[in-house]
């Protein structure tokens, strides 16, 4: 593992995107910055600006209004870059299964590497997916270099 | 002058939802503002219409995560209006129960995104802080921290065990001194009453027009609140006060909001020390046809639910109208005359949440004529003949 791997691993920046989401999910992620949970001792930071986030959080049931800006927002992302889906509906649309403004799932629009389910998910569970993202970065580059 | 125009949004870290504020400014001073939303829409009220009446109970809790009780408290109300029934008193305190810890961690909530709007992380951090113990009493109760998924058509879904509230009842007795330490450090601080005083100030006449519901009429001298005005649930057989300020500013929306929470802590206690026993359901046959509304006080305002049924087992028409959608015109008010680094406060001080917003409206226009696709190509072929006609052609 190279220096800039080591580095970019212990200092995560985090951004958020709510896509047509009830507004909970977002809530647990704002949750893991507070005191009880405290997601800053991974290195992880919410940012403001897409452009210096290295994980796109996703939350949402991605409606109609939005999927052209998730692409968008997805572009303008600096490379390496890593997404998270959080939340039944960012999954799979959950309730929302059957909606008019909900025509797709997120991992049609975007790739996602790591998928964490709840309604909402508890903060504790954000943290095991995000953690598990960089074990699993951490294993795929020990084995074949691969830089996503 | 010349003018400005800021974009903010849609993905902007105000707040957490998308939402597109156009602000258009003159030098330092706002002079207009526009708003565009529909970022969050997903279709609620046309889902509600296939799924059957217990199904929509689960639907609705998650047209927003904070008010996720607020709404399936106004459906069930609604529904239970068409079928003229009640809950049992047990029920209606358990709900009692559920709607006052989600008023009390919503106003958290609010009160600590606030603070950082403000530049003041520490009262976020706060806050959020507080904001854990109250998930823990709500985990406790219900057994989920949010989403809760108490309510269902007659009742409730859960009862409260007769040995947890004692724990409970002692955890909330926490909650007091930490929050009243919370209060005197927002009350008591020179520079939040420099940022917040006479700041985006609604007056009485302009909340009584644009129909200003909740704590953003309260602060502004309205004495209204469901809870009083029309009791549901326990509210008339527990003793509180109305929170009524006059000055409309975003200080006293903080004032509102704090001191509510001590309203919400007085009742929480007094229903939990006096539940009565019971039953916690009525058997709900058939829905007849009908309709019902359901209106009640959520963190936010007044929230509304209307349905119609035509005896089948779905609602044949589901309406929905939040608390936001009648404060959000109030940024005309506040907003425009004030200065640029105010707007933030100010558009966050009537606590906005768009996902409850974000319904259908269809728009009657009385008076005027609506153009569709068909309408705009026969207008241009007559203008064509008549052009025609002109030439002698
Ligand atoms: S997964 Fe559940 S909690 Fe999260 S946004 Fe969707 S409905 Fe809300």
């Amino acid at each position: 593992m190279g220096i800039f791997e080591k580095a970019f691993l212990k200092s995560l920046w985090v951004f958020h995107l709510a896509t047509g989401s009830c507004n909970n999910c977002d809530i647990e992620i704002l949750d893991c910055l507070t005191p009880r949970h405290d997601i800053e001792r991974f290195g992880m930071l919410l940012t403001g600006s897409i452009k210096h986030a290295d994980v796109l959080m996703v939350t949402g049931a991605v409606n109609r209004q939005c999927i052209p800006r998730i692409k968008r927002v997805y572009e303008q992302m600096p490379k390496p870059r890593l997404v998270v889906a959080i939340g039944e509906c960012a999954l799979s649309r959950g309730v929302f299964m059957q909606s008019y403004n909900c025509p797709m799932p997120l991992d049609h629009v975007i790739p996602v590497d790591v998928y964490i389910p709840g309604c909402p998910p508890r903060p504790e569970a954000i943290m095991a997916g995000l953690l598990k993202l960089i074990e699993r970065r951490k294993t795929n580059h020990a084995r074949d270099g691969r830089d996503a | 002058m010349a003018k400005t125009i800021i974009p903010i949004g849609p993905y902007h870290p105000l707040q957490e939802e998308p939402e597109f504020f156009i602000l258009t400014v003159e030098g330092e001073t706002v002079v207009d503002i526009d708003l565009r939303i529909g970022y969050n829409h997903r279709g609620i009220e046309k889902l509600c219409e296939g799924q059957t009446y217990d199904q929509v109970t689960f639907v609705v809790e998650r047209v927003c995560g904070i008010c996720s009780t607020s709404h399936p408290f106004a459906y069930t109300q609604a529904v239970e209006d068409i079928l003229s029934i009640e809950a049992p008193p047990r029920a209606q305190y358990i709900r009692t129960i559920i709607a006052e810890g989600e008023r009390l961690h919503s106003h958290l909530l609010w009160l600590g995104l606030a603070g950082h709007f403000l530049g003041y992380n520490t009262i976020f951090m706060w806050a959020w802080k507080l904001r854990e113990e109250i998930l823990d009493v709500m985990e406790i109760l219900s057994g989920n921290r949010n989403n809760y998924a108490m309510f269902k058509v007659g009742g409730v879904l859960r009862d409260i065990k007769k040995e947890d509230i004692p724990s409970v009842l002692k955890k909330i007795d926490s909650i007091v001194p930490t929050l009243e330490k919370l209060r005197s450090a927002v009350m008591d601080d020179p520079v939040l009453h420099a940022r917040t005083k006479g700041i985006g100030v609604l007056s009485r006449e302009a909340a009584i027009d644009y129909c200003a519901v909740g704590p953003t009429a309260r602060a502004s001298g309205i004495a209204r609140d469901v809870r009083k005005n029309s009791p549901y649930g326990a509210y008339d057989q527990v003793d509180w006060n109305m929170i009524v300020t006059e000055n409309g500013d975003v200080f006293d929306k903080v004032l509102v909001r704090i001191s509510e929470m001590f309203e919400s802590i007085k009742i929480l206690k007094a229903c939990l020390t006096r539940l009565p026993g019971g039953e916690i359901d009525c058997l709900v046959k058939e829905i007849p046809p009908g309709e019902g509304i359901g209106h009640i006080e959520a963190p936010r305002g007044e929230c509304f639910h209307y349905v119609r049924s035509d005896g089948t087992n779905r609602p044949a028409r589901h309406k929905i109208r939040a608390p936001t959608f009648m404060n959000l015109p109030t940024f005309r008010e506040t907003v425009i005359g004030g200065k640029i680094p105010d707007a933030a406060i100010t558009l966050a001080a009537i606590d906005p949440c768009y996902c409850c917003t974000e319904r259908m409206a269809v728009r009657n226009l009385k008076g005027r004529k609506l153009y569709t696709g068909e309408d705009l190509i026969r207008l241009s072929q007559e203008k064509t003949d008549q052009i025609k006609a002109e030439m002698g052609r």
